[in-house]
């Protein structure tokens, strides 16, 4: 799990977004990673309408054929297109990543701006129990929680989001503390807007820079996370695919189709790097330190 | 120079020194960990595997499914089929020098019988009482007549423990096992190995030509046999069927196979609670045309590359047991169809409970689309096994996929799933006429008389069909070409009596 | 010194009751009944319910956890459901396979990271500093499962130079440990390895540009030397107390690796635990992570500040 607890504390004033993206646009290796993942995601998103073979139908004639033309990327155990369950399967990959890191966004954010702007002992607890919950390993978690929910691609989402969630509570409030000293929150304050005001419209839009860094990143990871649950058979069920439900039933054709298990594996590793180059970016974009 | 030459030397003693010429060691590769190691106690098949070299039983099962003498040397059933008498073996010593006769057997059925641990409880539960009747002579008495027991007492329950070390370590026999078998218990790492070594005083141990035997738990399928291609291995069982082909092509292997005794089955939820209340529960007829609508030759063959045979009855086609007059059908579409609209229907959803392993999931996935085409919309539910055997138990299922290991008596791959008070009846099937078939074939002694029951009860059973038998795997074993005088079985146990590695 | 210790010491004492109540409440999470899956194919109703007795999972949850707790605090972690063996005696089996197989992937990560790490902050903005930003993505990005498999079938089963699967503790049979390990631990180390190595970078830059090093540069001294004597040895300081920081993780990084290369560490205990629902198993060794978690956590802390001269004045 990437953290970014190093990140400075946000400057006071309210962010200068044009710099933040002239410097964007200046930092090669992030547009690299946004047109990965753009092209991933638009590949996602035009699936249904792509001149592709169903991803579900099967044809015993065609049962595990090495790539040709016919089948660009071979067929599986099943005789199933693998161009199309890949294209399929990246609607999976790519919804697990966002939908669970939201899970964690929505359920982290807010606990940390209440820890960090109460203090006192809703702090203390709060920070307690996210203490006890990052000292749990991040895929056990996951991988009693997909059990515990049954095997399915919704549920492993839940598992990985609630997993990731104790770092956002963590990342949230270290950020809170820095600000909520800041001037124009005392001002708020003083001028009498109430708690949930201050939180929604003077801090949270000064702390959020570093989540989304921390975000993007976290798709990364929990990309890497669908995949491993789908392995070990806790996300992605048949028939519907996705990247890591593939590689699950390639491994037992390892020799046989090897095909089967480098497709897969190279799109999850293409995906993350697209996620972690955009992170990196964000990240050099819009920190305030390096000019 | 010199430095290097005196350090080669050294390292070729210190080898030679490791490893002692002569000694056989052989390394095999099982598909998961055993669990805990008492005979009383244990429930893993691969447990089962330990235990051929670990402990001998009363009696064995032959290749051809025949009861063959082992710690017992004949045996005979009185007139009524209630008793049961045996001759125990002379000069049999277990591996702590404690000798067996009669009252070590006798500790061992009462300890498989009253332990609260023991799961041998309902193996044994025709058995009213067991004594000694002379120092070489068992009797048991019986509740009423049960044939089936000799199979029982040839897989755990049979298995004769040290009366010592049973007495000493009580449920905590398993930490350090004392039976009497060809190897006795070295070590044991959970996941990592379990390691037996030859037992100088074994009574033939003039079959045993191994000193070492080390099993270690290899799950994955492709890594047991890379395991096995890379030298590290000397014997896995359970080759993967995909496998077969490159075992073939590698000169330094080969492999066996025989068809199992056990099955691959769907249960249908017929009277387990609410979930029975569907038109599938409900109506036969459906349930007809459904097995109908699977090919099963095509799906042996994609899954297991043919190496399996399609089935419709708790026998295999090839076992003496299996009924001949009901062929295993071939699919038919139209009548499928046919019967689905008799029943009322034009399509069917249908809810199917599979275990979340790649290869069930494969089977599944392909008849899915099989019985698509006769009209079943059917969805797959994957749930873990523990929870898939909890769901079934509990009625919480329509349709449900699991496999049973198999019995060497027919009885026990009948009796307990479809008998209306049966164990592990999880469909709730209940019918009058098939319990009393079902009770009188395991009260004969005789072979026909129990054939012709089973003849019948199938018959009702192909009718009704609360179970929709697919199949019967093989177990495929894969050794190097140096070993010789391994006999597969179709129990799938690895029985080291014979085994040679040069 | 002691004094902090002992204070940190304290603040953990809350965390660890509450992971202990997480950990109880796993058991409660994970759906299916174990016990039916112990009691055999022939699932005997009479076996079933004395041992729903015998682990007490007929008694309320509050009671089950205090028993728990209680035997916890005492050293008995309970017996497995499986094998009937103590847990404790399970993860005192397991915890040395898994420390091996971490200190070697550390062993790697160190190895590979820290050298390019400082020869892209001594080479910034160059070309190699270009490529090993790509190195370092590479290993984070790529999935340490698929890794594992990809390199059994290429090394194990096409080449045949290493064995596919397996342990042998590094006392008992050096040659073969290492064997074995090689391919885990390079799969379980090359995260970190980038990990370590960005961080190494940056701290390396941050104290290129001190005023000591030009100093020291101005005075004549070679490059070599202002790299390895001065900056390095200051950079060492944050990279030494995150790979502190890093052994904890890895430990749960195993996870995968275990179970893709089959070594019988902790990471397989756990995930085969979980599956086959061997409550106490799950619940010791999970516990046991986030302890030695929390453990590593504090020591990187002490360690941070016993490196750091100006913060070991201030306590």
């Amino acid at each position: 799990m990437t953290t970014i607890d190093q990140a400075p504390p946000v400057a006071a004033a309210k962010r200068d977004r044009s710099r933040a993206w002239r410097k964007m646009k200046k930092n090669r290796s992030a547009l690299v990673g946004a047109v990965i993942v753009l092209f991933f995601a638009i590949l996602a998103a035009s699936a249904p309408i792509l001149p592709i073979i169903d991803p579900v139908a099967t044809s015993w004639t065609a049962i595990r054929k090495a790539p040709s033309a016919m089948y660009w990327l071979g067929t599986d155990d099943l005789g199933r297109d693998i161009l199309s369950r890949m294209i399929w399967g990246a609607q999976a990959s790519l919804m697990a990543g966002v939908f669970s890191v939201a899970i964690a966004v929505g359920i982290g954010v807010p606990f940390g701006l209440i820890s960090g702007y109460f203090g006192g002992w809703v702090d203390m607890v709060i920070s307690r129990i996210t203490e006890a919950l990052l000292a749990m390993p991040f895929l056990i978690m996951a991988i009693a929680l997909a059990a515990f929910l049954g095997p399915s691609l919704m549920n492993a989402m839940i598992a990985i989001g609630l997993s990731a969630m104790p770092i956002f509570v963590r990342l949230t409030r270290g950020q809170v503390l820095a600000v909520k000293t800041e001037d124009y929150v005392e001002g708020a304050r003083a001028v009498g807007l109430n708690h949930f005001e201050i939180m929604t419209r003077y801090i949270l839009p000064n702390v959020f820079a570093p989540i989304i860094v921390q975000a993007t990143l976290t798709i990364a990871t929990a990309i890497i996370a669908e995949a491993s649950l789908s392995f070990l058979g806790l996300g992605q069920q048949p028939p519907a695919p996705s990247w890591g439900s593939m590689l699950n039933v390639a491994k037992n054709f390892l020799s046989q189709a090897p095909w089967m298990a480098m497709w897969p594996g190279a799109a999850i590793f293409l995906v993350v790097i697209g996620f972690n180059l955009l992170g990196d970016g964000l990240r050099d974009a819009l920190d305030p330190r390096e000019a | 120079m010199m430095r290097l030459t005196k350090l080669t030397t050294a390292l070729l003693a210190g080898a030679l020194f490791a490893f002692p010429a002569l000694a056989v060691d052989l390394r095999i590769g099982l598909q998961d960990d055993a669990d805990v190691l008492d005979p009383a106690q244990s429930r893993t098949f691969v447990g089962r595997i330990v235990y051929t070299a670990l402990c001998d039983k009363l009696v064995d099962v032959s290749p051809d499914l025949k009861i063959v003498p082992q710690l017992a040397t004949e045996w005979k059933w009185s007139a009524d089929g209630k008793e049961l008498t045996m001759k125990i073996r002379e000069g049999v010593k277990f591996h702590d020098d404690t000798p067996l006769d009669a009252a070590a057997v006798v500790a061992t059925i009462e300890r498989n019988m009253t332990l609260p641990e023991s799961r041998r409880k309902s193996e044994l539960t025709s058995v009213a009482k067991v004594e000694a009747a002379g120092p070489l002579e068992v009797k048991f008495t019986l509740k009423s007549p049960d044939v089936t027991l000799l199979a029982q007492l040839s897989d755990r329950a049979g298995m004769i423990v040290s009366p010592t070390a049973a007495k000493a370590l009580g449920a905590n026999f398993g930490s350090k096992p004392v039976c009497a078998g060809p190897f006795k218990f070295v070590e044991r790492v959970q996941q990592d190995r379990i390691v037996l070594e030859k037992f100088k005083d074994y009574w033939a141990k003039d079959k045993i030509f191994v000193d070492k035997v080390t099993y270690l738990p290899i799950p994955d399928t492709t890594v047991r046999l890379a395991n096995l291609q890379s030298g590290d291995l000397d014997f896995i069982e359970r080759l993967a069927p995909t496998d077969v082909a490159a075992v073939k092509g590698n000169s330094g292997l080969k492999y066996d196979a025989t068809v199992n005794i056990g099955y691959m089955a769907l249960y249908a939820n017929v009277g387990n609670g609410p979930r029975a209340d569907n038109p599938f529960g409900k109506d036969k007829r459906l349930r007809q045309a459904f097995s109908l609508a699977i090919d099963r030759d095509a799906m042996n063959q994609i899954v297991y590359e043919g190496t399996a045979v399609g089935g419709n009855q708790p026998f295999p086609p090839n076992s003496p047991w299996f009924n001949k007059a009901i062929p295993v059908p071939a699919r038919d579409v139209a009548k499928a169809k046919a019967l689905i609209k008799a029943a009322g229907f034009d399509r069917v959803p249908v809810e199917l409970q599979i275990p979340n392993n790649p290869v069930a999931q494969q089977m599944m996935q392909i008849l899915q689309s099989m019985v698509a085409e006769a009209g079943f919309d059917v969805s797959l539910k994957s749930t873990e096994f523990a929870t898939l055997l909890e769901e079934q138990t509990r009625g919480n299922f329509q349709l449900s996929r699991s496999d049973w290991s198999g019995r060497v008596d027919p009885d026990g791959n009948i009796h307990q799933f479809v008998s209306c008070k049966g164990g592990i009846n999880d469909v709730k099937y209940c019918n009058p006429d098939v319990d009393k078939l079902l009770n009188e074939a395991r009260a004969s002694t005789d072979d026909a008389v129990r054939k012709q029951k089973y003849d019948a009860a199938s018959v009702i059973l192909n009718e009704d069909m609360p179970v929709i038998y697919l199949g019967h795997q093989s177990w495929i074993w894969a050794y190097k070409k140096t070993i010789t005088g391994f006999v597969a079985s179709p129990d799938g146990m690895i029985r080291l009596q014979g085994v040679k590695k040069g | 010194m002691p004094v902090y210790i002992g204070k940190r010491l304290l603040v953990a004492i809350p965390t660890l009751l509450i992971i202990s109540i997480f950990v109880f409440s796993l058991q409660k999470l994970l759906p299916g009944d174990p016990i039916l899956a112990m009691a055999g194919e022939e699932r005997d109703p009479a076996v079933i319910e004395f041992l729903r007795d015998k682990y007490r999972l007929n008694d309320p949850v509050v009671v089950q956890y205090f028993y728990w707790l209680g035997g916890v605090l005492t050293g008995d972690f309970g017996i497995s459901l499986r094998t009937n063996q103590p847990v404790l005696e399970l993860i005192l089996q397991k915890l040395p396979v898994t420390i091996q197989l971490a200190v070697m992937a550390m062993f790697f990560a160190m190895l590979i990271g820290i050298p390019i790490g400082i020869l892209a902050a001594v080479k910034k903005n160059t070309f190699i500093d270009y490529i090993a930003n790509v190195l370092a993505l590479t290993g984070l990005s790529i999935p340490n499962f698929w890794l594992g498999i990809m390199l059994i079938l290429l090394i194990s089963v096409q080449l045949g130079w290493l064995p596919a699967s397996g342990f042998e503790s590094i006392f008992v049979d050096p040659v073969r440990s290492l064997q074995t390990m090689v391919m885990p631990a390079f799969v379980l180390g090359n995260a970190l390895a980038a990990t370590l190595m960005r961080h190494t970078r940056s701290a390396m830059i941050g104290v290129l540009s001190a005023d000591y090093i030009r100093t020291a540069r101005a005075k004549g001294l070679s490059p070599r030397e202002v790299i390895l004597s001065h900056s390095f040895r200051n950079a060492l300081l944050p990279v030494v107390t995150l790979s502190a920081l890093l052994f904890g993780e890895l430990l749960a990084g195993a996870v995968l690796t275990e179970q893709i290369f089959t070594i019988p560490g902790f990471g397989k205990l756990i995930v085969d635990a979980v599956f086959n629902r061997d409550y106490a198993v799950v619940q010791g060794v999970v516990l046991c992570t986030a302890v030695g978690f929390i453990l590593m956590n504090l020591f990187a802390d002490v360690l941070y500040v016993l490196l750091n001269p100006r913060l070991r004045a201030t306590l």
